[in-house]
């Protein structure tokens, strides 16, 4: 089955060419660590998913490009044409000339209905191409106007004409400090709505991925490009194929399926967070060595302390005892419960890996089954250079203090009022804005209260 | 692209415009190597194809034919505009973007509003859609304009009110010097004054100027250079105030170093939108974040580095020099510290080399010492633009909404009290035909509660007393 992903705006453009760049490069490489027949099956499958193939034979990615404004997919079609190796479709973006101006009311309320056709036009066009269409994969910041609120819109757009195809939505979270002025109300509008519209949210932090960066990754100057690559790695890590457990001998072929099967068992969490190890700059790979065990380890851990990555761990956090009515107030306060867990594995001896400390019933909410709370993928064919990686991907209270952070900054400006003209004048009112800060303290509250 | 269309009203207004379109022209001359007209370009220019004349037909596409600037310059006195006509500039434009008359507005708000607006609304407004249907999309407007005079004062706030009216959704953008204390023309509190209420009603943003400022910075660089310190290292075409390709010297034409900056302001303030980088900025953008009330537009501008030396090398302990100069007084085109002052929003725009770390590394070392408003406290707006400005590897613009425009506006007020008290001068404008007293009274009276609501703004520092509290939801 094939994803169609939607990139929107310029974080999602960006973002966008960065993956299938990551997707095509893996694929390409020698590096698979498995036997050929292996290798061909999952090549295979990488392109069933998320490239067509054309007459010249250079994959063309399975994608519709949109912005308001011209200069980023400009530059996103000419980089990926470049790469020699794949490309865009020559038809598949459309764009405008004058952008939304980070007002999230603009992208909605007027890009949205006025663009409706053509865009939708793109994205059937798009869905008609696909053998069997396995769903769609959108990818967006909150923070501007175009991603945020085009976005918004475009979601339900695909929700109305695909009622039964899975939309799984990439949002990347602003820096905390900063990117834009207004990115909490457009963060409160855009993941209000998406909540209604999707099957799951699937979260990016541009301040933990930029942690990222100078600590593990080693880089000096950080670029946007350098976030976006490491973006990239770490949904490649998801999205690449994989074997699902009972799933036969092939490639899994529904993969935004069996990820909303795995980690949405209710409509009210629709939060996925992702982590992923290790992560190093590409030069450390040929003299580090690594064990599975230390792995799993180190990642049930960050799980269980909401770690950002596998440095500064807090091991001294631990799960609550079942059956204890009296919690450890430290370990409680910290611990990080979760919902349902995906760990995703790629490389050598997958096979042998114990993943039994995932399944622990402490680790999780008591509504689910332990082993239906629990799933994981495994392939061979290690993934990007790394000759072993996990990752995992979280419904659990991961997220639930960066979004406390966003609605309570959010809901501080507007007990001020300042700004709100400006999205008034595009028709989102006062109302519109309670009505989303109400769905989002609902979020809050059921994920706080696991 | 979508076009950002300056309107350059009077005298000061011109000589502005007229350095704004030989930068451009160079700035633009340094990127495109190949001589293609592109959609940068076209967000300030024409591609004409002059061949069998004047009137040619737009080139949207393929190698550059002749630019022609999207502009309408006007001006009551012909001497600005025949100067450019005679210049280097003189093919730049034509005769369509032209609204000249001959005998100046006496340096009278009323003479340039009423009288000129009057006789010449259905020219400007012709003119003006000729010009919007050269543009694909037409994103906002920006006045150039003085403040204490009468032509670019009076014409230029008419020009403004009849761009709200022509074309309300498109972006109004005013760039205003104002007068100093020491400025020869006695009554230009008057007309400052008269200007200011239509700012208040009828701009989206102002972005204020004074020449004390302008003129310190270029006694500055005089001094930088000139001390031996740094010599011949010094890039010339490097120094905001210089001219490209001027042989004339910056005693010859001191207004010239001056003009230079608050055209290099324009530029940078447009540069993310011409051209590329990772995180752009739109003037659209700039409206919506700097912009918390309405009324509340006067946004606080500074241009750093004033110059760059020769060694191209540059440690990030200079790149975060850039950052904290733009916080000083001295690199400020108003008279005002924003440092000690409250801020409601900022806006950083990287030019060149510089990435999203510099930006955030300098964003955390400064922030200690800036006074946010309660409801804003991480308020910052930022822009990555990859093409830096000729002469530079990187630069910095900043705009700051600070309430530390305040004093620039209470002494504006109080000179122009001096005045009313005696009712000096005041026969001149109210005998023009469509000015009353009460154009006047209202004119003080806006300004009076623009200062209020700032002196409300520090008072309280924005924010209510109790943090307020969040939406209860049933379990």
């Amino acid at each position: 089955m094939s994803v169609v992903t939607v990139q929107l705006g310029q974080c999602g453009n960006q973002i966008g060419h960065e993956v299938f760049s990551a997707l095509c490069s893996d694929i390409r490489g020698t590096h698979g660590l498995c036997s050929k027949k292996e290798n061909e099956s999952y090549q295979d499958s990488c392109k069933e998913r998320f490239f067509c193939e054309e007459e010249s034979g250079v994959p063309v990615a399975r994608a519709v490009l949109v912005d308001m404004e011209p200069k980023v997919i400009s530059q996103t079609l000419s980089m990926a044409a470049r790469s020699g190796h794949w490309k865009y479709s020559s038809h598949s973006h459309f764009c405008q000339k004058q952008g939304s101006g980070n007002n999230w009311a603009n992208g909605y309320s007027v890009h949205g209905p006025r663009h409706k056709e053509a865009i939708m036009d793109l994205v059937q066009k798009e869905a008609e191409k696909c053998d069997r269409l396995g769903g769609f994969f959108t990818i967006m910041s909150m923070a501007g106007g175009t991603g945020s609120g085009l976005g918004a819109f475009v979601t339900q757009c695909l929700r109305d004409a695909f009622p039964t195809s899975f939309i799984l939505n990439h949002v990347v979270w602003p820096y905390g400090t900063g990117e834009v002025i207004v990115q909490n109300y457009n963060s409160v509008l855009t993941l209000s709505h998406l909540y209604h519209s999707s099957d799951a949210l699937l979260v990016h932090e541009n301040d933990v991925i930029h942690k990222i960066c100078a600590q593990l990754m080693n880089i000096k100057q950080i670029s946007f490009r350098d976030v976006n690559q490491v973006i990239a790695h770490q949904l490649g890590s998801v999205f690449q194929p994989t074997h699902t457990a009972g799933g036969g001998s092939g490639y899994s072929r529904n993969p935004l399926g069996d990820l909303m099967e795995a980690l949405v068992p209710h409509p009210e969490f629709r939060m996925l967070g992702l982590r992923n190890i290790p992560q190093m700059p590409e030069s450390s790979l040929p003299y580090s060595t690594f064990s599975w065990p230390g792995l799993i380890k180190h990642l049930r851990q960050m799980l269980i302390a909401n770690a950002q990555m596998e440095e500064g761990i807090d091991w001294q956090v631990r799960p609550p005892h079942p059956g204890s009515s009296i919690p450890s107030t430290n370990n409680a306060l910290h611990f990080n419960t979760s919902i349902a867990n995906l760990v995703i594995l790629r490389g050598k001896d997958v096979h042998s890996v114990d993943l039994g400390s995932f399944q622990d019933p402490s680790l999780y909410t008591s509504w689910l089954n332990p082993q239906d709370a629990f799933n994981a993928w495994k392939t061979p064919r290690a993934f990007n250079k790394y000759e072993k990686c996990a990752a995992l991907v979280s419904n659990s209270q991961f997220l639930l203090k960066p979004l406390d952070s966003i609605v309570g900054k959010a809901w501080n400006m507007f007990a001020s009022k300042a700004y709100l003209h400006q999205y008034t004048k595009f028709g989102i009112q006062e109302e519109d804005f309670l009505d989303c800060f109400t769905t989002l303290e609902q979020v809050i509250s059921s994920y706080t209260n696991l | 692209s979508a076009v950002s269309l300056p309107f350059a009203v009077g005298q000061c207004g011109n000589q502005v415009g007229c350095r704004f379109w030989d930068l451009a022209l160079r700035e633009h001359a340094a990127v495109n190597k190949k001589g293609m007209y592109d959609e940068a370009l076209s967000s300030f220019f024409r591609n004409v194809d002059t061949r069998s004349g004047d009137n040619g037909p737009d080139i949207y596409k393929g190698k550059i034919c002749s630019l022609k600037a999207r502009a309408l310059l006007i001006d009551m006195e012909e001497g600005v505009v025949n100067e450019i006509l005679q210049g280097p500039l003189r093919d730049v434009f034509d005769s369509k973007q032209l609204i000249t008359d001959v005998s100046g507005s006496g340096n009278n708000w009323a003479v340039g509003h009423k009288i000129y607006g009057c006789q010449y609304r259905e020219n400007i407004v012709e003119k003006l859609r000729k010009t919007a249907e050269h543009c694909d999309c037409l994103q906002c407007f920006f006045i150039i304009h003085s403040m204490g005079g009468g032509t670019g004062s009076g014409l230029g706030t008419f020009v403004l009110n009849l761009l709200e009216e022509e074309f309300p959704e498109v972006y109004r953008f005013v760039t205003s010097v104002y007068p100093s204390g020491e400025d020869d023309v006695i009554t230009s509190p008057y007309n400052s004054v008269l200007a200011m209420k239509e700012l208040n009603e009828r701009a989206d943003c102002v972005l204020p100027i004074e020449n004390e400022s302008l003129f310190e910075i270029v006694n500055k660089i005089h001094q930088m250079i000139n001390s031996g310190k740094l010599g011949s290292t010094v890039k010339q075409n490097s120094l905001v105030t210089s001219s490209a390709g001027s042989t004339k010297t910056l005693q010859a034409k001191p207004f010239d170093a001056m003009n230079n900056i608050v055209a290099n302001l324009l530029l940078n303030l447009t540069s993310s939108a011409r051209f590329e980088g990772s995180l752009n900025m739109d003037l659209n953008e700039i409206s919506m974040n700097l912009v918390p009330f309405p009324r509340l537009h006067y946004l606080v501008s500074s241009l750093t580095p004033l110059y760059t030396l020769a060694d191209v090398n540059v440690p990030s302990r200079r790149l975060d020099q850039m950052f904290s100069d733009a916080f000083s007084r001295d690199h400020q085109l108003i008279q005002a510290d924003p440092k000690h002052s409250l801020y409601l929003a900022c806006a950083l725009l990287v030019r060149g080399n510089v990435q999203v770390s510099d930006l955030r590394r300098n964003i955390e070392r400064l922030k200690p010492s800036l006074h946010f408003v309660s409801w804003n406290q991480e308020g910052w707006k930022t822009g990555l633009c990859s093409v830096p400005p000729v002469g530079h590897s990187h630069s910095l613009l900043a705009l700051a909404n600070n309430t530390c425009v305040k004093p620039t506006f209470i002494e504006l007020k109080d000179r122009f009290m001096k005045l009313y008290k005696k009712k000096a001068h005041l026969h001149h404008y109210l005998q023009i035909d469509g000015m009353e007293q009460s154009c006047f009274s209202e004119a003080i009276s806006s300004l009076s509660d623009l200062i209020e609501e700032y002196n409300e703004l520090d008072a309280s520092k924005g924010g209510p007393r109790i943090d307020p509290s969040r939406l209860k939801i049933a379990v």
